[in-house]
């Protein structure tokens, strides 16, 4: 019998030399003689283990990473096929702590199937959310939804069931369903290991959306950065239509729904959902006023469902497991779970899904190992490059949208960025206001003039030139900004630097004191 | 193909699509490395757009080039989580190493130095895109590495 070995082909571990260990496994299990058989999975997420090596035995997967090419030789030596010991061994893959103390749901088949078998995700539970929607009345169905407590999570937490029930109420005969895949913030990457790891439960979630607010055409918008989230999507899209999934007939239910994919252009604004709708129009992408909401006059004019991949790929397990089993994670009003992303300076970075309510602390920590470095973390930037740099004194604070929203921080789509203590925080504060300069779409004023205005203040602060007078002119303009910008760009990039104003000021050249007189 | 073959045949292929100036513009770039100038009045025309809006379009995602690049392209990620591993300082050393600064092409054409704004790669930063290829945990001496692998290649 040939033992199954699974390396992953999701570009993190790509881009660690995964294929480079799969082709040394397969010429080496040829030269001994040894019956292997090699599946290509998503990634498990335990991404510093990297390229990790999987093997079936009778008690389960044993793990071994991160694996070199020069290491394959040995573990063949070392009997790895029947699980055996060797130095780059962790066990079974599902007792190592870092994943035995997760909740996956959303992402409870990556790194587990071949992403591109829909024999593989109809045996792990696919498609049963979408047979359970369709027995559904469409007003139950966004019932179940709403009571799910599931919110956007692409950042803005806005309740996913009362979009549904927006689109739905809407009399238009065209209707579109449009997945957010521009992933843009630094230190998140829960919607490319979907993509590439499980991109069928993104189809059935957006399927799932389509027959319930009556919408016939879907668009997947995905970043150009992505080539290979992109190639597995198209793919799984193409298999989804073979079977009947997709096309006039969605799973025999005589209802129509296709989708396609759209490729962005390195434009970190149109993963702002109107910008992200001019882009899909073939248009700049400039950001809508509103009213009126997507949700009412979207693409094209027409009402439009318009969630992110982590919200559409949630879908189906809030309706295969029912709206409570979902509900009964996570705390106040922040329901289920939440992919955590552990990114940057930490020794264990990887993707904790995890119900709302645990501590930075754990996730740092207990999950996280502590720094790369070795050296203490200074601050973590939480929620992208709009998001706040939180202070080691508020490690503390339950991940829960209300409480990061009460400090002044957000936890947005989940990605968690860890700095040690060289970080130079006025040089990030710096970056937050040039990054809002190179990617502001110039529609508003504030956002498109203030950045670079921003810009030229910090480094006057920095070049010591009457920095209580300057400090003062940078808070100002962050509250113009906060409050003038068209969308959440120029309205959050103030964040970081406010941020690193409160609570480092020291690395603006300032006592601590003095910054926080006018906070 | 020619170039005139490349756009006509993206034309026809992508200008009816609703919203099809970037599948367009991609097919385009996907081909030819970078949209030539002289393709924007034949895009006009066939989508009867005005050439400012089209020329707006080009102009206005980071991705889309007006002049050729390099036979290679090097993204180096200059983002949060890859500052934090370091990327300010891998991307000194390529300045130093290719001797051409960001937007720039080295003088053999053989890559082309362009920042990135994350790669999805943040827990193995700082990360680097060759062309199509995600690379992790880039130090200098694998930066170096790449850079001769680009000079190498044709």
């Amino acid at each position: 019998m040939r033992t199954r070995v699974f390396v992953a082909r999701d570009s993190c571990a790509l881009s660690v030399g995964a294929q480079a260990v799969a082709e040394a496994i397969v010429a080496e299990a040829a030269r001994r003689g040894a019956p292997v058989e090699l599946v290509r999975t998503g990634s498990r997420g335990l991404l510093w283990l990297e390229p990790l090596v999987e093997v079936e035995t009778p008690d389960g997967r044993a793990a071994y990473g991160p694996v070199r090419v020069q290491d394959v030789g040995a573990l063949f030596d070392g009997d790895f096929l029947r699980g055996g010991r060797h130095a780059l061994g962790h066990g079974l893959t599902e007792r190592i702590p870092y994943l035995a103390r997760q909740e996956r749901r959303t992402f409870a088949r990556v790194g587990v199937i071949d992403p591109l078998s829909l024999d593989d995700y109809l045996g792990h539970g696919g498609y049963l959310g979408l047979r359970r929607a369709l027995a559904l009345e469409p007003a139950a169905a966004v019932q179940t939804l709403v009571d799910s407590g599931l919110r956007g999570r692409g950042g803005a937490a806005f309740p996913t069931g009362i979009k549904w029930k927006t689109v739905l109420g809407e009399g238009s005969p065209t209707k579109y369903v449009v997945c957010n895949a521009d992933e843009g913030d630094s230190g998140t990457f829960s919607d490319r290991m979907i993509m590439e790891g499980d991109p069928f439960v993104l189809i059935e979630g957006m399927t799932i959306a389509a027959i319930t607010v009556g919408a016939q055409q879907g668009y997947v918008y995905v970043r150009s950065e992505y080539p290979h989230a992109e190639a597995t999507l198209v793919q799984a899209i193409e298999r989804a239509r073979g079977a009947g999934y997709l096309g006039s007939d969605v799973a025999g239910s005589g209802k129509r729904f296709d989708m396609e994919v759209r490729r962005g252009a390195g434009a970190y604004i149109c993963g702002e959902e109107t910008s992200l709708l001019e882009s899909l129009e073939g248009k700049r992408g400039m950001v809508r006023f509103r009213p009126p909401l997507p949700a009412v006059q979207g693409l094209f004019g027409k009402p439009t469902v318009l969630n992110n991949v982590i919200s559409f790929a949630t879908v189906p397990t809030i309706f295969a497991d029912g709206a409570q089993a979902y509900r009964d994670y996570g705390m106040g009003r922040s329901r289920g779970t939440l992919p955590f992303q552990l990114a940057g300076n930490i020794r264990h970075g990887g993707l904790v899904e995890k119900a709302f309510g645990l501590t930075l602390r754990e996730l740092l920590y207990e999950f996280g190992g502590g720094s790369a470095s070795g050296r203490p973390i200074r601050a973590v930037q939480v929620g992208g490059p709009l998001g706040a740099y939180v202070a080691a004194s508020q490690f503390d604070t339950p991940l829960d949208y209300e409480a990061f929203a009460a400090m002044g921080a957000m936890i947005g789509h989940g990605g968690i960025v860890a700095f040690d203590d060289r970080a130079d925080l006025a040089q990030m504060a710096r970056f937050a206001m040039e990054f809002c300069a190179i990617e502001s779409c110039g529609k508003c004023t504030p956002c498109r003039i203030g950045s670079t205005r921003g810009v030229e203040v910090i480094d006057r602060i920095l070049a010591r030139q009457d920095p209580q007078a300057n400090v003062a002119l940078l808070r100002d303009l962050c509250d113009t900004m906060t409050a003038g910008s068209l969308c959440a760009l120029g309205g959050m990039a103030p964040f970081p630097v406010l941020s690193v104003l409160n609570h480092f000021p020291e690395d603006f050249g300032l006592e601590p004191a003095s910054a926080l007189k006018s906070a | 193909m020619t170039p005139d073959a490349v756009v006509t045949t993206a034309i026809a292929q992508h200008a009816d699509r609703p919203g099809g100036l970037l599948p367009l513009l991609h097919e385009i770039q996907d081909r030819l490395g970078y949209v030539p100038p002289e393709s924007v009045v034949p895009i006009a025309k066939a989508m009867r757009l005005s050439r400012a809006e089209v020329y707006g379009v080009i102009g206005f995602y980071h991705h889309f080039r007006q002049t050729p690049p390099g036979r290679h392209v090097v993204r180096i990620c200059l983002a949060e989580a890859c500052q934090s591993m370091g990327s300010r300082q891998l991307l000194e050393h390529a300045r130093k190493s290719t001797g051409v600064d960001l937007h720039e092409t080295t003088a053999d054409g053989a890559l082309s130095l362009e920042p990135v704004y994350c790669l999805g790669n943040c827990a193995c930063s700082p990360a680097v895109l060759v062309d199509n290829e995600l690379v992790g945990r880039v130090d200098a001496q694998r930066l170096d590495a790449i850079v001769e692998q680009c000079r190498r290649a044709v």
